[in-house]
């Protein structure tokens, strides 16, 4: 078994804002799918982040740390959230990635953690 | 290299395939199968000059390369674990390095292309690695295959194989299910292979003996599947005409211009038989309608007798079934020949291909064949600039260079 990301390409530029009823059916329809993913014994970790704007970035500077407002500057595509997975094999996550993509229509990137026992 | 070296390396590219997906199967790592073939192959070319080739040389290379896997396994912590595992569940344990003659090795290629094929490699890299670990090819002929240097060719490869091993691409055949996703790219990877030899013109190593091998391969081990046979059936009448491709002097023949007599009898029955059998299987798709024009072209003795009404027909139908711009320049030529040049350039106006030289060359055709000499020439020059250099380069430029006077 091995912990996979699921992060969705974000940045929502381009596409028409949703209705209210399509919000509520999909938020539910999301909650449907992680409650799947659940039984299957495939969850880790996951959730949605506040809006970018809530951000807060520390970098280094000199000896010590910079804090500042965030979110990255530079970073047009923000996250908005992720998934951390177990599963057998990168099929195995590839299907879970699949309905997930499909329902919230954004392309997700699938990346295995490092595993201690392959690397 | 050796007369010796030459035979035995023969034998090789031919087993290495099954006793690579073999050792695979039984310890779940595709760096230690290959390592553990190529130490085989040292060991053969040690032992068959003094012993000879043995009588089933594919039991040999897979039973010698599983003993060094075993071998390297033992040397280190986490191996031993592993042999532990295997040891557990092996039905078989022998110490000698021999099978007997009548033991069948499992064929396990098709975990092995599909895993080679998954969606999760970039195509190029695909065929790469079913070129070194299915049809046994070595890393240096590879890269001369690709036109790359050997050290980049082993880095990528590499890259392909840490990709597999890190985000754990599954060696297994996808279930009935998947492979309506998952088979068609195995056939993109290998056409490719195909056309890619045919581009290169290079006979070492031969891409197309290559891809053609490898539709056997997969014909052999999914009799099933129609596509399958459409993909074979296409290469195999496209390599029927290889011999009067190009002449003696190494200038391209035009298809209308081939001695047909020269074109290989044995490859275009087998191709027929095939496409028989798969409108009997009828579950049509885009390689046997590929395939079914390939054939009306065989069966005409010569080019005036081409039945260019079946020929459109079937475009007409892989054009529903594969909508791409490619397909619809091929229909154009059809139709040209059916329904005259100015109806063919109609449709070849039409297709976003200008960085495309067959697209050129085309139009160049049928503004030859309405007398606008000019325009014809541009088209030649334009579709010459465009090709790769070779034959089909020559070919265009002297076309353009004829109309110019």
């Amino acid at each position: 078994m091995t912990y996979y990301m699921l992060s969705p390409r974000s940045g929502t530029a381009g596409r028409r804002p949703m209705t209210e009823d399509e919000v509520t059916h999909t938020t539910e329809a999301v909650l449907e799918l992680e409650a799947e993913i659940k039984s299957a014994g495939a969850w880790v970790f996951g959730g949605r982040l506040h809006d970018p704007s809530t951000a807060t970035v520390v970098q280094p500077a000199g000896d010590g740390v910079l804090t500042t407002d965030g979110p990255f500057a530079e970073t047009k595509d923000h996250l908005g959230g992720f998934y951390v997975i177990n599963a057998k094999d990168l099929d195995d996550a590839l299907g879970w990635a699949s309905k997930v993509s499909s329902l919230i229509q954004t392309a997700i990137e699938v990346r295995p953690f490092v595993d201690e026992m392959t690397s | 290299m050796t007369h010796d070296e030459v035979v035995i390396g023969r034998v090789f590219r031919l087993e290495s395939g099954r006793a690579v997906a073999a050792v695979i199967s039984m310890f779940g790592d595709i760096d230690l199968a290959e390592d553990a073939v190529q130490e085989a192959f040292t060991i053969a070319l040690q032992k068959w000059p003094v012993t000879g080739v043995p009588p089933n040389p594919g039991a040999w290379v897979t039973a010698t390369a599983r003993n060094r896997a075993i071998d390297r396994l033992r040397r280190d912590a986490r191996g031993a674990n592993l042999l532990r595992d295997v040891a557990a569940q092996a039905r078989t344990s022998r110490s000698s390095d021999e099978l007997s003659e009548e033991e069948v090795v499992p064929d396990d290629r098709l975990r092995l292309i599909f895993t080679c094929c998954h969606p999760a490699l970039a195509p190029q890299g695909q065929i790469e690695l079913t070129l070194r670990l299915v049809c046994g090819l070595s890393t240096a002929e590879v890269a001369r295959a690709f036109l790359a240097s050997e050290p980049t060719m082993a880095k990528r490869l590499v890259r392909a194989k840490h990709k597999i091993k890190v985000a754990r691409i599954p060696y297994r055949v996808p279930e009935q299910s998947e492979l309506p996703d998952r088979l068609p790219r195995v056939l993109t990877a290998i056409y490719l292979t195909y056309t890619t030899g045919q581009a290169k013109q290079a006979t070492e190593p031969d891409l197309c003996a290559e891809a053609v091998r490898l539709g056997r391969i997969l014909r052999l081990l999914m009799a099933d599947e129609a596509e399958v046979a459409g993909l074979l059936a296409l290469m195999l009448l496209t390599e029927s005409r290889r011999a009067t491709r190009t002449d003696s002097q190494g200038e391209l023949v035009l298809l209308r211009d081939q001695d047909r007599t020269g074109w290989d009898p044995s490859l275009i029955e087998e191709g027929q038989a095939l496409i028989h059998w798969c409108l009997r299987r009828n579950r049509p798709g885009p390689y046997q309608l590929q395939a079914a024009i390939a054939a009306v072209h065989a069966e005409a003795v010569t080019f005036q007798d081409t039945d260019w009404h079946r020929i459109l027909a079937l475009y007409d139908r892989l054009i529903r079934m594969a909508p791409t711009p490619v397909v619809a320049l091929n229909r154009a030529v059809a139709l040209g020949e059916v329904h005259g040049a100015e109806a063919a350039l109609r449709e070849i106006d039409d297709l976003a291909l200008v960085h495309y030289y067959p697209y050129h060359a085309a139009r160049a055709e049928f503004l030859q064949r309405q007398g606008r000499t000019d325009e014809a020439a541009r088209a030649y020059l334009a579709a010459a600039s465009l090709a790769p250099g070779g034959p089909d380069k020559h070919h265009l430029r002297r076309r353009a260079e004829r109309l110019s006077y």
